[in-house]
């Protein structure tokens, strides 16, 4: 085995164990934004840790340059779905947990805080 | 490399009884879209077993279907249309 085999399989080992956490924290964390705090953070590193890790596999061929090219579109695209689903959670009315501290957005949205 | 393969087929079917428990509709719009994000990986991974370099193009268009998807939903939540 060579020294880039074993590098990307660690980084594809890391990868997995990202996304085995996030997804854990998405069946275990009590509302809609912990759920998706957990998972989008942790999915995302996960699944561009596995990504990086086909690119140390590879090389420069055309397999590993496309991997490096899909970790970008990844970084730029996953936390923009994940704030658009919190906003509009928020706008169609899902209350927080019951031990959650603070709502900055009800403040900015003109109502009054409740807690 | 097959085991890596199985383990996140198992964290598809985690996302998969988040959707099916889920108490509100937010809950099941965010498992259905890290389940996309896995999806990613998954066909990745399957493009290094098989050695077939094709299926990483899969996996890149996979992500960008899978963010308007997310967007579309996002918008259906916060009670507009989609020229709005």
């Amino acid at each position: 085995m060579n020294w880039n085999e074993l590098i990307g399989m660690i980084f594809i080992g890391f990868g997995v164990a990202f996304d085995v956490l996030g997804c854990l924290g998405l069946l275990r964390f009590p509302d809609v934004y912990n759920r998706l705090q957990a998972g989008t953070k942790c999915v995302t590193f996960g699944t561009c840790g596995i990504l990086f890790g086909i690119f140390c596999m590879n090389g420069f061929n055309s397999l590993g340059i496309k991997a490096l090219i899909g970790i970008p579109f990844l970084l730029l695209t996953s936390p923009v779905g994940a704030h658009a689903l919190a906003r509009g959670a928020h706008i169609f009315g899902v209350k927080l947990w019951k031990n959650s501290v603070i709502d900055k957005y009800k403040e900015d949205r003109g109502e009054k805080p409740s807690l | 490399m097959e085991i890596y393969l199985l383990i996140l087929i198992g964290c598809c079917f985690l996302c998969m009884i988040r959707a099916w428990l889920g108490k509100t509709i937010p809950d099941r719009m965010v498992a259905i879209d890290i389940m996309g994000t896995l999806a990613v990986g998954l066909t990745a991974i399957l493009a290094v077993i098989t050695k077939r370099s094709f299926l990483i193009d899969v996996a890149l268009a996979w992500i960008f279907l899978s963010f308007i998807g997310t967007l579309a939903l996002a918008k259906y939540l916060s009670h507009k249309t989609l020229d709005e």
